[in-house]
């Protein structure tokens, strides 16, 4: 059974979102995503500046059999990139709540409400 | 309904990821496949092969049947117990399957196809029987499971664990066979590592496993096997070639016996269609994985990727391409990535062998 952390939030292509204090939104991908995945072996990260539409592809991670599209959660501004999530792209399988891929500054801050919690989520994995 | 190996539940007590692999339910890793890769390359692993078929060919006319039936010489095979690699090919030149064929006595060998190709190898088979009236019994050993067991300590582990294989495989020259009374061992294997091919009642295998697994023999899926496979420059059947493929256009013209007269299957197609092209290996330049399907540009034209991983061993992006004639080793080519072109070097496969790089990037 996957970990699904209870104060994040997520989506059906298997991100985490969690909101910080300032507003932001940092953005994974789940233990589920990368159990699916098997060993990560490399991420491309967005470019940081760039306004995103909620749902775009933003990021790539590959394992040693597929690679897989990541997702802008929320429509917004990529403020920031984790480069040592791309450096070491084995802890996204390790740590897949800590190895966080990007932040994003959401235009609108109520979306980040209508993403599904923990519970809804395990639900959509059918766990 | 979906086939199971002998081997199914202990795969899944160990937590494998199970996939669907030709009709069969495989473990594709049990948490690691990089891990799975090292162990290979490091020490030991051992893969569940019984999916693939072992198939005996017996008979007064085997010898006769082989030689037309497969585009290698079986006439290469001196000495019992030898072991030849080869393409089966339809009258076009394709290459229907490749397989290992064991030569065990004048009237008597052993082959082991693949299994998405089993049904229909034993089916070809059967078809030029009947056509050329020849005295030959084909017989598939379903009553058989195999085990690769793998890497530079393989052969102690085995001998460990069958102690009773020892005497007849201490001396056993790579590439060659030997039986007891009911074990076929094999110093053969798709990793580019020393190691052995097994085949046993499948009463005995899941003790087998076990007692290795208690030896310390790490158990590998089929992720490993493909990265290990493409690392040591061995294609793959229905990706890097297939029934509308060449084996000269696929790097196996070594495996093609044209030497003398022999009339087998596919020659007259091969003298009459020279090479089209030739299978390359690529080593990618930036970050990244290569993948089959991918697009490659050349300055002789264009390719196209049929193999590509990430190889654990060079912690690089590697593949083997299709690609015009003209283009040589060390060549630079451009490939395909997503919306960009990304720099890769031409290389000539394998990229490891014996656990080490061969590939020397400038």
């Amino acid at each position: 059974m996957s970990d699904i952390p209870g104060q994040l939030r997520y989506t059906k292509n298997h991100e985490w979102v969690r909101l910080e204090v300032d507003g932001s939104a940092t953005v994974g991908i789940t233990d589920h995503a990368q159990e699916l995945l098997g060993d990560i072996v490399f991420i491309e990260l967005p470019e940081t500046g760039k306004h995103v539409a909620g749902g775009t592809e933003v990021a790539v991670v590959e394992s040693v059999k597929a690679a897989a599209d990541v997702y802008a959660p929320l429509s917004g501004v990529v403020t920031e990139v984790n480069q040592a999530a791309a450096d070491a792209p084995e802890s996204v399988n390790e740590t897949p709540y800590d190895a966080w891929l990007f932040r994003m500054s959401p235009d609108n801050a109520a979306d980040f409400g209508a993403l599904a919690d923990a519970v809804a989520y395990r639900q959509m994995l059918g766990d | 309904m979906i086939k199971q190996t002998i081997l199914n539940t202990n795969h899944h007590l160990l937590h494998a990821r199970m996939v669907e692999f030709c009709g069969w339910e495989m473990p594709l890793h049990y948490g690691s496949q990089i891990e799975e890769h090292h162990a290979v390359r490091g020490d030991c692993g051992m893969f569940d092969i019984s999916h693939m078929c072992a198939v005996d060919v017996t008979g007064l006319d085997a010898r006769a049947f082989l030689l037309r039936l497969l585009a290698n010489n079986v006439a290469r095979l001196h000495q019992p117990g030898r072991a030849l690699y080869s393409c089966m090919l339809n009258e076009d030149g394709g290459v229907l399957d490749d397989l290992i064929l064991y030569y065990l006595d004048d009237r008597r060998y052993r082959m082991v196809v693949n299994a998405c190709t089993t049904d229909q190898d034993l089916a070809w088979m059967g078809a030029r029987l009947t056509e050329w009236a020849l005295d030959v019994a084909l017989a598939p050993r379903h009553d058989l499971a195999m085990l690769a067991v793998q890497g530079p300590h393989a052969r102690e582990q085995v001998w460990q664990v069958l102690p009773e294989v020892q005497a007849a495989t201490a001396g056993l020259a790579p590439f060659s066979c030997a039986e007891t009374e009911t074990l076929f061992v094999a110093r053969t294997g798709y990793t580019g590592e020393d190691g052995f091919e097994i085949s046993l009642p499948t009463a005995r295998v899941q003790a087998v496993w076990q007692a290795l697994l208690g030896a310390g023999v790490r158990p590998c899926g089929l992720g490993a096997r493909d990265t290990l496979r493409l690392e040591a420059g061995m294609n793959l059947y229905g990706q890097d070639m297939d029934e509308n493929v060449s084996p000269l256009d696929a790097s196996l013209a070594w495996t093609v016996d044209l030497s003398d007269e022999r009339d087998f299957v596919g020659r007259a197609a091969l003298l009459a269609r020279p090479r089209q092209c030739q299978l390359l290996g690529l080593v990618l330049r930036t970050p990244g994985v290569l993948r089959a399907g991918q697009g490659v540009r050349t300055a002789h034209g264009a390719g196209v990727i049929t193999s590509g991983t990430f190889s654990p061993t060079m912690h690089r992006a590697i593949a083997f391409a299709r690609l015009p004639l003209q283009v040589a080793v060390g060549e630079e080519v451009q490939v395909a990535i997503r919306d960009q072109y990304s720099a890769a070097t031409v290389v000539k496969p394998p990229f490891v062998r014996g656990g080490k790089i061969l590939i020397n990037l400038s």
